[in-house]
This record gives structure tokens, sequence and C-alpha cells, in this order.
């Protein structure tokens, strides 16, 4: 048995010594972390785009550039023009034979798309690759429209949608709103899901003026209804799709995991789209004052 | 010296099926590869590619990338993993006497399962570490599979050790998927579909002589397995010690498809199907056997890959989904007409 666990370990040894080489080797198609463009950026606007994240497409059709996006990936779902386009799939894992056979003059991609050797290896052919800021945070999302605004040489453009999304959140933010306890649910495969303390749906509270209960958690959770109970939320935002699984606003308030919240029982049920509840894009102004403004009507 | 010579009595009248079996199939995986080399999101077509090739230049600089450093490291990952699935695929059926054995069976596809899904989810890796992390996971499971079930004389106890560690590594991997982010998750899912993605000629050039030296031992070992197929009282007294051939095994399976599980993710259904299908034709003899498979193998990944590349368009389909899609019916026809051997 030792014998064996010896020859083992060197095997395991010899095999593991040739992945380490490997890896120290300046191959040509390795991870490399910086990804931004090598090539220089084309100074005529670009003809022929594809872009890689919701809120990058977004951003380009509120530019007025979306007649040139060729094709986009699976979550690019606004505006509705975009998912009429071709799509490469999920964002994280792009196919580089499927963005390369769109023939891209640019590849304007979300900080979270990937794989790196994806994307390395589209810049590699020559391809013009730009990653923009995704975070979701005001700076960001002013960074990303600077920056998508810059490849589509609409730099005014970008400006102006800025400014217009600066006002709208100022707006939203002089509408007056008592600081409650929140939380966002929404329903996956079956079961009532929460938003945790690291998602878009808490900037979005948070931004509404109201407190997220559920920052604790990371990401989205399953909630127990002892967990609800425990949580006593005085609002409740739940997305257009949940409400739809539940079979109508009806329903969600007679869920028995709901029913006995302070939000239910005072009516504070807010509906909010999907895509405005979990992305934060040029929109982000018109869910806070949408939020805001439903809290006004049931006050 | 008489052997030969009714050998080349037979040939001269006709080849034998087994010689032409193969024959056949070195045919079709050379015209697959032809002709897989042109589907593709990418347009490329075949003149165009022959032309460019004599030199004449019709191929514009990013199709020549494109083939070159994308399609072609890509279609030769598919060959060598389709070649190690077959081979061990046929291997675990004759250590386990069974045609339902794969190497999942000893917690090997568990194991790199679960080293990737720690990689994924506790550190932020790219390919590098979630597959070193992979075929580690790989090795460690098979390693306790064999610790456990060697104790027992007869192989069913590795088969009861590799249930019991695919519990085990399927339980961890649980608490590690409840704990991931939404991204993350989505990593996960598509690394156990498996994918082909990640072909680069530095990762071709590394594994191919990993899995070729791997599935040359196995298939040099076809007179063992032939010996176990009887049956372990007649192995032994054929002169084997079992333990040992066992072990033997084992490791060249664990070194052979770890390494390409680790790159690939997990890809289903060809090391169960394709050995069946190469016995229904050519018999039980693993001289034979081993070979076709290893053939068939690549064959059915070739297609599958070429499959996932294009039915999607722009999009890929996961290449474990293709085999899995077209491998499960099709097995529960040959169960049907019972042809399963």
């Amino acid at each position: 048995m030792k014998v064996a666990l010896i020859r083992f370990l060197q095997l395991s040894v010899f095999v593991s010594l040739i992945f380490i080489l490997e890896s120290l080797a300046p191959a040509q198609a390795q991870l490399s972390e910086t990804v931004i463009a090598s090539a220089p950026a084309p100074v005529a606007a670009p003809k022929r785009l594809v872009t890689l994240g919701g809120s990058v497409t977004e951003i380009v059709y509120a530019l007025g550039a979306g007649h040139r996006v060729v094709a986009t990936d699976q979550s690019s779902l606004y505006p509705v023009q975009a998912t009429q386009l071709p799509s490469v799939g999920y964002y994280r894992r792009v196919p580089i034979e499927g963005v390369v056979a769109m023939r891209p003059d640019v590849v304007l991609a979300s900080s979270h798309a990937g794989p790196p050797l994806a994307l390395q290896q589209i810049q590699d052919l020559g391809i013009s690759l730009e990653l923009v800021s995704d975070e979701p945070n005001m700076p960001s999302l002013h960074n990303r429209i600077r920056q998508i605004a810059k490849v589509l040489n609409r730099q005014e453009a970008g400006e102006k949608l800025i400014d217009e999304v600066n006002q709208q959140v100022n707006a939203a933010h002089l509408m007056p709103v008592q600081s409650k306890s929140a939380l966002l649910l929404v329903m996956r495969g079956g079961k009532l899901l929460g938003a945790g303390g690291n998602t878009t749906a808490n900037v979005v509270i948070q931004q509404s003026g109201l407190h997220n209960v559920l920052t604790g958690i990371k990401s989205y959770q399953v909630i127990t209804p002892e967990a609800l109970s425990a949580a006593a939320p005085e609002v409740i935002i739940v997305t257009r799709s949940t409400v739809k699984a539940l079979g109508g606003l009806d329903q969600v308030k007679l869920e028995p995991a709901l029913r006995h919240t302070p939000a239910v029982k005072k009516g504070h049920v807010i509906v909010l789209d999907d895509l405005l509840a979990q992305g934060f894009g040029p929109r982000i102004g018109f869910a806070i004052q949408y939020i805001r403004q439903a809290l006004a009507n049931d006050e | 010296m008489s052997e030969w010579v009714v050998t080349m009595k037979r040939w001269r009248q006709h080849i034998p099926p087994t010689h032409l079996a193969l024959l056949i199939l070195a045919v079709l995986l050379l015209i697959a590869l032809l002709t897989t080399v042109t589907q593709g999101a990418y347009d490329i077509s075949l003149k165009s590619l022959f032309t460019g090739m004599l030199g004449r230049g019709r191929l514009d600089e990013l199709s020549q990338n494109v083939l070159f450093d994308i399609r072609l490291p890509r279609m030769m990952l598919a060959l060598i993993a389709g070649v190690a699935l077959g081979v061990t695929g046929a291997a675990m059926q004759a250590l386990f006497r069974n045609p339902l054995a794969e190497p999942g069976l000893v917690g090997l596809s568990a194991g790199a399962s679960l080293g990737a899904v720690l990689a994924i989810v506790l550190t932020s890796g790219g390919l590098l570490i979630i597959g070193s992390s992979a075929f580690l996971g790989a090795l460690v499971a098979t390693y306790l599979a064999y610790m456990l079930g060697v104790r027992s004389h007869n192989v069913s106890g590795l088969l009861l050790a590799g249930i019991a560690i695919n519990t085990i590594v399927f339980s961890l991997m649980g608490l590690m998927i409840v704990q991931a982010s939404d991204a993350q998750l989505r990593d996960i899912t598509f690394w156990n579909m498996g994918s082909l993605a990640g072909a680069t000629w530095p990762v071709v050039g590394l594994l191919s002589p990993l899995v070729l030296i791997g599935v040359g031992l196995l298939i040099s070992r076809w007179k063992v397995m032939n010996a176990l197929l009887v049956g372990d009282r007649a192995a032994f007294h054929l002169g084997y010690n079992l333990k040992t051939v066992r072990w033997q095994l084992l490791t060249l399976v664990a070194f052979t498809a770890g390494p390409l599980v680790a790159v690939t993710g997990g890809i289903g259904f060809v090391g169960l199907v394709v050995p069946h299908l190469v016995r229904m034709v050519l018999g039980a003899d693993h001289r034979w056997v081993l070979p076709a498979s290893a053939l068939a193998g690549a064959l059915a990944l070739v297609l599958s890959d070429s499959v996932a590349r294009v039915v999607m368009a722009p999009a890929e389909l996961p290449i474990g989904l293709v085999t899995s899609l077209v491998g499960g019916p099709f097995f529960i026809w040959l169960l049907l007409k019972g042809h399963a051997r």
C-alpha cells in the first residue's frame, strides 16, 4: 500500500509539474488580467457593434447607435429591438467564433464579460475590444456612459445622457419618503428568493431611501417564511414576473409567507419591472422615482 | 509461422471484418474532420479553404486566423477527447465487467466537478486554476475510491466505494453551491455541461502527450481486459495478479481522463455508448474494441462539436449537452433493441 501511495504521489507530482511549467511558459493565449484593447480604437464611428452586457446594450441604444448593433448577448433585454438581434449566449462565456462571425468593428463588453481567454483571442484576431466598467453604482454608470460614448464618437450625446440620468435621480431624491425596512423578492424555481447586500437590487432599494433588511446575505438566497416574519419588512418589492408566477398581486398578498408581514398588512407591496429591479442602467432614476411614487401613493 | 500464412490467405480473400471496421472508422473520421473544419459560426467554405492552403491566398487573414488559431485546435481537442473518452470508457467496462461503467463510476467526474466548483467559488481564478483543481479532485476521488474498494476481493468493492465517494463529493459540491453567487452558479452549470471552448494550441500540446501515452498504455493492455471479462477466478489462473491489474487500469484511466475532464468539464455518454456500439459490431475482443472505441469516440466528439458550434450560431451549445441529447435517446434505443452487451 505504501508503495502504491508513493508511486501515486510521484505520478501526481510529475503531472502537476507539467501543468505548472506550462503556466510559466509565455504562451500566447494565456489569461491576461487586463484585457483593455491593445489595438487603437478606430477614429470614425464604428459601423458594426457587438455588445456584451444588458446595461452596455441599453446605453448604446440610448446614445442613438442602436442601429449599428449586429449581435448582443442573452442578458440584453432592453430595448425590445435588442432581443430581436442574434445572441451570442451568456456574456460571461462568449464563443469566440460566434462573436467573430458577426464581423464586428468593435466589441463593447461589460467588465464582467468572459472568459478572459476568449476575449484575449478576439483581440488577437485583430478585433477591437472595449471593456467598460459595470458595477452597480453611480460613478460606474457615468464611467460606462462616457466610455461607450467615446468609442462611438458620440461624446456630446454621452454627456447629455449623463445629465438626463442625474436629473432623474435628483428629482427622485427630492420626492419625500419615509425610511422604511424593505426587501426585494423574486421567484425562481418555485421558491421566493430575497436580494442580498451585494446585488444590484440592493442599490435600487437604498437609492429609493429604503433600508434593505437582507444586507446580511449575499446574492439571492431562499427566504423561509420564518425569516420573512422575523424580518418584518414594511415594504415588499416584487418583480413583475414574480407576480405573474404567483398568479396576480392579490395572490401575492395571500401568500402564507407574506400574508402576515407589515408590508402586506399595510398594503405596501410594489411591483417593479424585472429589468429595472436587477440592472443598474440609464433608467435607474426612473426606477427610483417609480418606487417613491408608489410609496407616496400608498400613504 | 503458420499463423501468418493463414492470416495472409484470409487477407487475400477478404479483409477480416475487424480490420475493415477499423479502416472504415478511420476513413469516416477523416471525412468528418474535413467536413467539420468548414462548420462553425464563422463562414469558411471548403473551396476557399483548399485554395487558401495551396497558397493562392484566397483566404483572408481573419479567416486564416480563425481557422488555425481557433477552429483547428478545437477540433484537435475534440479528437483527443474522443479518443480518451472512448478508450477509458471501454477500459472501465472491462474493469467492472459491466457495460454500464464509465470513468464517473469511481468518482472521477464527481471529483473533477468538486475541484472545479471549489476553484470557481473560492477563487476568482481562470482556466488554469479550475483545470488544476479539477484534475486534483479527479485524482483524489479516484484514489480514495480505490483505497476503500481494494479491501474487498472482487470489483464490487470498488463499485460501492465509488458510489460512496460520489455521494460525499456531491454533498460537498452542494455546500459550495449554496454559497455561490449568481454568476458563479452559471459558471458551475456551464462547467458541468462541458465545453471545448478552452482549446488553444498550448492546451492541445499539453494534453496530447498525456492522453496519447495513457491511451496507448491502455490499448496495450487488451489481453488483461480480455482476461478480466472471463471472470476473476479465470483471470487469476491465467496468471494475473488482480490487485495489481485493477490498480494499473484505474491509474491509467485516472491519468488519461483526469487531465481531459479538467480542461473540458463533464462530457457524458461518450464513454458509455461508444464502447457499446463498438462491441455490437466487433464483438467483445478488446484487441479490436479498444482501438475502435478510440476512433469511434473521436468521430462522435468531432461531429458533436460541429453540431454544438453550428446549431445555435452565433451562440454555442456546451458539448456535454449535445452528447447527452444524442447519446441518451440512442442508448435507450439500444436497450430496447436488446443489443446492449
